[in-house]
């Protein structure tokens, strides 16, 4: 915790300004810590303040109570200037039972505050979380933390004891305890999480009256029980004016679908079978309806990807997507569309691999199945979001080049942007450019194959245009007329042809935007949800006065044209991926250049620290 | 919403050759899929689609490349995909007239998923399935639909998997309309063609047909004289299940629950079997039959309506258009929790 100014007057309780916090919840996935930390980042929007979260959650739906492998948590860093990313270590730690003290403790800085639930530090919890001895009672522990021991269960308990829920019901609401706690620790507006329980609870009164109660109980603690000698405050973050909300990943890619549905007044189907941690986007269309936007959930992968390549085939724009499992399985459906040349928008919600892996935790290891992860030539346009609200963004323009280039666009998004969020500058969607779809209806001169002198794409004809009846297929295609062909000449052509119409999509890259010095000892080049934790890293690294710069690829494939240029331009070039050195590998393959690679893969998001690091030891490695 | 687009726009008076593409046909001489595509291409006349409005998908194998051969609209898809495509054709377009060309293994073996999913959806398809029981382009190996025991080039000492029954599969998958005919018989193919291609929903058609290469004369009890007549059934609705010789007619009775074959004059005409399309059991029982202990049932099996998909579909799709206006993005990027930073 950095902190700037001394304490503020006027309050009971001294109140310390900071720049930045780091706040971990954690407890049973029963124990409503997804929620909490969702809430927390509402009131920390609220307050104005920079915000990137990290919801960290068991695959199992419902773990055992009590165990390691059950603990669910939502980590979050808000902050008075930018913040990049979920942060590195803790400042503060919220821990409701033994075993999510077990799990993450290692993470509280040195002197963090440690909040703990002591009633669900039983045998029973203990035993579950293989403490012999309960760590509570071990004097090192507030050496080293400054730890408040709360019985939020029975505090809870007695806030709402006159009102008539069972026991049960009751103990579920001590999150909102724990909730009101930190809010006052790090004073946060209630407001956010009131209107929110209103809305929630309508309809039970009794459960909405319990979570109130217990959120102000909470409060209430803060402020007047002796054992919290100073709370926090952070000021609102410099951002740029306009109008702001929270977006998740996967929010954003579903709703930059609706703005393309909306600007292409062209109907949009998206097939999907669901897909830890792809659903989100099936649900999210699913609501939206009135967008002309048709979701399928399919029977299977396959079904998903090839229903929508029946609808791009008729005329509409063709979205499946799924995370790297079910993407595998698309592959000879989005060959289908290479060699059809038909738009499709494919979305792979990167997440721990191979096979079943890691289902909720995050990767970026899909990069060569995207690039590569098709039988023969297969090449196809792909892009990955740098931040949750960039998700917007890209789903538009992968709609927008599948349309204009007629080809398949993969968007490589992964489980720490799709579930991470935000605050969101909301765009004017008049702003975005336009998404130009001209089918073709004339019949003179019409050939399946003709193709635009631009771009290469060949025409999109809607089925129902008189005249205009023609077959196409997966089997090779004499060029222009699109009649089969086996000639090997013609094969050798439509190779390179597929392989240009992609190359050209570069004219639609703007020029690349380094952070920091164009040219210089080290530059980092990243892509995908690492963008934060490198941006920090690099900012920090120069801040110490090092020549140090970053790049952030959009545009994975074709790679913008100004790379290879700037590659040459600083002495080291170095690649953070969460993977074990993929784009590393096509940078080398493609610039001849001496790039290496920071990898590590653990299902989590790569921490600024870690790459602070890495370019250090690259700056002196080169001495 | 209109599922052949009939209403929208008067087609032309069309002969069989309208529907004939400029493509070289390349199945081997003698192939069954020739009379198909000929009974198809004198068929579609008779929908009174506009021909631009009618789309033939298929997958791989064979019978496949016939989307080649009509001049429609028309796309040669990936292995066993063609029902889920269709699928999502018919939901971008319900203005068009899909039909799924497909055979047993393309239909039946690695697209069986798909099969039985755009059947249970009631996705309106007409799906033309050429049970030929052998991988015909992969030069034959047995198909799902092979007799248990089939010698082939990949089952040398004979199959042993038992086949699967496509009318027994389509409608235990719930298929709303269910028939079989016999590539040889041209005139009840066009009309069995045509009764699936009109039905609303999903219509399943089996047509037997012959590969004269790998698995010649398959359906020979279909072709050979003396057996057609000793063993086709024809089902005509309300009409008693009779077949065989004229002066020998048999008929197919229920015994409890059981089908069974006896001399029709030696029951009254109280008891024998009337064929009802929409019964979906008596179908079932019906799809089971097969020579020798049964003759063979063609024609349609069942036909009943029940809801499609892209039409409950579109139709929530206009309830929430009526209810809340279109969509509008830049109201939704500003609803719920925003907050202003000046």
């Amino acid at each position: 915790m950095s902190e700037t100014a001394t304490p503020a007057t006027g309050v009971s309780k001294s109140l310390k300004e900071l720049d930045r916090a780091v706040i971990r919840f954690a407890g049973d996935s029963g124990d409503g810590m997804q929620l909490t930390g969702e809430q927390f980042t509402t009131e920390s929007a609220w307050a104005g303040n920079d915000i990137a979260t990290l919801p960290n959650f068991p695959a199992e739906i419902r773990a055992p109570a009590g165990t390691l492998f059950g603990v669910s948590s939502f980590q979050l860093q808000f902050g008075s200037q930018r913040v990049y990313t979920p942060g590195d270590r803790l400042d503060c730690l919220v821990a409701m039972n033994p075993a999510a003290l077990k799990v993450h403790l290692g993470d509280l800085k040195t002197g963090g505050l440690l909040i703990v639930n002591t009633q669900a530090f039983d045998k029973r919890n203990l035993d579950k979380a293989g403490y012999a001895a309960n760590p509570l009672d071990d004097p090192t522990l507030a050496e080293r933390y400054r730890l408040h021991k709360v019985d939020m269960t029975a505090l809870t308990h007695e806030a709402i004891k006159d009102l008539a829920l069972n026991a049960k019901e009751k103990d579920r609401t001590k999150n909102f305890f724990a909730l009101g706690l930190v809010s006052w620790i790090y004073t946060r507006p209630l407001e956010p999480t009131l209107e929110w329980i209103r809305k929630k609870f309508g309809k039970t009164p009794s459960i909405a009256e319990a979570n109130t109660r217990v959120l102000k109980a909470g409060h209430a603690f803060g402020e007047t029980a002796e054992i919290f000698g100073e709370h926090y405050a952070v000021e609102p973050a410099e951002m740029a004016p306009g109008l702001y909300r929270a977006m998740t990943g996967n929010r954003a890619l579903a709703w930059g679908l609706l703005a393309a549905a909306q600007r292409s007044k062209v109907p949009l189907v998206y097939g999907a079978y669901p897909i830890t941690p792809a659903s989100d986007i099936l649900h999210e269309l699913a609501l939206h309806k009135r967008f002309r936007v048709r979701t399928i959930q399919a029977e299977d992968e396959i079904a998903a990807v090839t229903s929508a390549i029946g609808a791009s085939f008729g005329g509409a724009i063709g979205v499946t997507g799924s995370s790297g499992p079910g993407v595998a399985l698309k592959g000879e459906g989005i060959g289908l569309a290479v060699m059809a040349e038909l738009p499709l928008v494919i979305f792979d919600i990167q997440r721990g691999g191979p096979s079943t892996g890691l289902p909720t935790k995050t990767e970026q290891a899909d990069l060569m199945q995207a690039l590569y992860g098709r039988n023969s030539e297969s090449p196809v346009v792909v892009l990955a979001p740098a931040t949750p609200g960039d998700c917007f963004y890209i789903a538009y323009e992968a709609v927008r080049i599948a349309a204009k280039y007629m080809v398949p666009v993969i968007v490589l998004s992964d489980g720490f942007l799709a579930n991470g969020s935000e605050p969101w500058l909301i765009p004017d969607p008049a702003t975005l450019p336009p998404i130009e779809i001209g089918f073709r209806t004339e019949k003179d001169g019409f050939f399946p194959y003709l193709r635009d002198p631009a771009t290469l794409a060949r025409p999109w004809v809607r089925p129902g245009t008189p005249g205009l009846e023609h077959r196409i297929g997966g089997i090779e295609k004499q060029d222009v007329t699109g009649n089969i062909s086996y000639d090997p000449e013609n094969h050798d052509h439509m190779v390179r042809t597929r392989a240009e119409k992609v190359r050209r999509v570069a004219q639609e890259i703007p020029p690349t935007s380094i952070n920091g010095p164009a040219t210089g000892d080290v530059l980092v080049v990243g892509w995908g949800g690492t963008y934060g934790a490198i941006t920090a890293a690099v900012e920090r690294t120069r801040a110490e006065g090092k020549s140090v710069a970053s790049i952030h690829l959009r545009h994975m494939n074709p790679l913008p044209p100004d790379l290879g240029h700037i590659l040459r331009e600083y002495r080291r070039v170095l690649v953070p991926e969460i993977n074990s050195g993929q784009l590393v590998r096509v940078l080398r393959a493609e610039y001849l250049v001496d790039a290496v690679g920071f990898n590590r893969v653990r299902g989590l998001p790569l921490a600024s620290e870690e790459i602070h690091e890495a370019i250090n030891q690259l700056l002196g490695s080169q001495a | 919403m209109s599922p052949s687009g009939a209403d929208a726009k008067e087609a032309p008076k069309y002969t069989k050759k309208d529907f004939e593409s400029d493509q070289d046909v390349r199945w081997c001489p003698g192939c069954g899929d020739y009379a198909i595509l000929s009974a198809v291409q004198k068929a579609m006349p008779d929908l009174g689609i506009p021909k631009e409005d009618i789309v033939f998908i298929s997958g791989i194998g064979c019978s496949s490349r016939f989307p080649y051969y009509m001049n429609t609209y028309g796309f040669h898809t990936i292995h066993g995909r063609a029902p889920a495509l269709a699928t999502g054709l018919r939901l971008a377009r319900p203005d068009l007239k899909v039909f799924v060309v497909t055979g047993d293994g393309d239909g039946l073996s690695i697209g069986g998923n798909h099969m039985l999913h755009v059947l249970r959806r009631n996705v309106n398809v007409t799906i033309l399935l050429f049970n030929n029981r052998i991988y015909g382009l992969t030069k034959g190996q047995y198909s799902p639909t092979s007799e248990l025991g089939k010698v082939t080039k990949s089952t040398p000492m004979g199959s042993a998997d038992r086949p699967v029954n496509p009318l027994a599969f389509a409608l235990g998958c719930g298929a709303t309309f269910v028939a079989r005919t016999v590539d040889r018989n041209i005139p009840h193919m066009e009309e069995t063609l045509k009764r699936a291609a009109h039905h609303h929903g999903a219509a399943f058609l089996e047509i037997l047909q012959n590969c004269n290469v790998y698995n010649d004369l398959a359906w020979n009890v279909m072709y050979d004289k003396e057996q057609k007549v000793q063993y086709e059934l024809r089902l005509q609705h309300g009409k008693p299940l009779l077949f065989g010789p004229a002066d020998d007619r048999s008929a197919v009775i229920m015994d409890g629950v059981v089908p069974k074959v006896v001399k029709a004059k030696d029951v009254p005409e109280s008891a024998l079997w009337t064929h009802d399309e929409r019964n979906v059991n008596a179908a079932k029982l019906l799809a089971d039959l097969f020579a020798p202990d049964f003759p063979i049932p063609v024609g349609v099996l069942a036909a009943v309506e029940a809801p499609v998909y892209e039409e409950l579909m579109l139709q929530q799709e206009q309830k929430a258009i009526s209810d809340r206006g279109p969509g509008d993005i830049a109201k939704l990027l500003t609803s719920g929790d925003t907050w202003k930073i000046s």
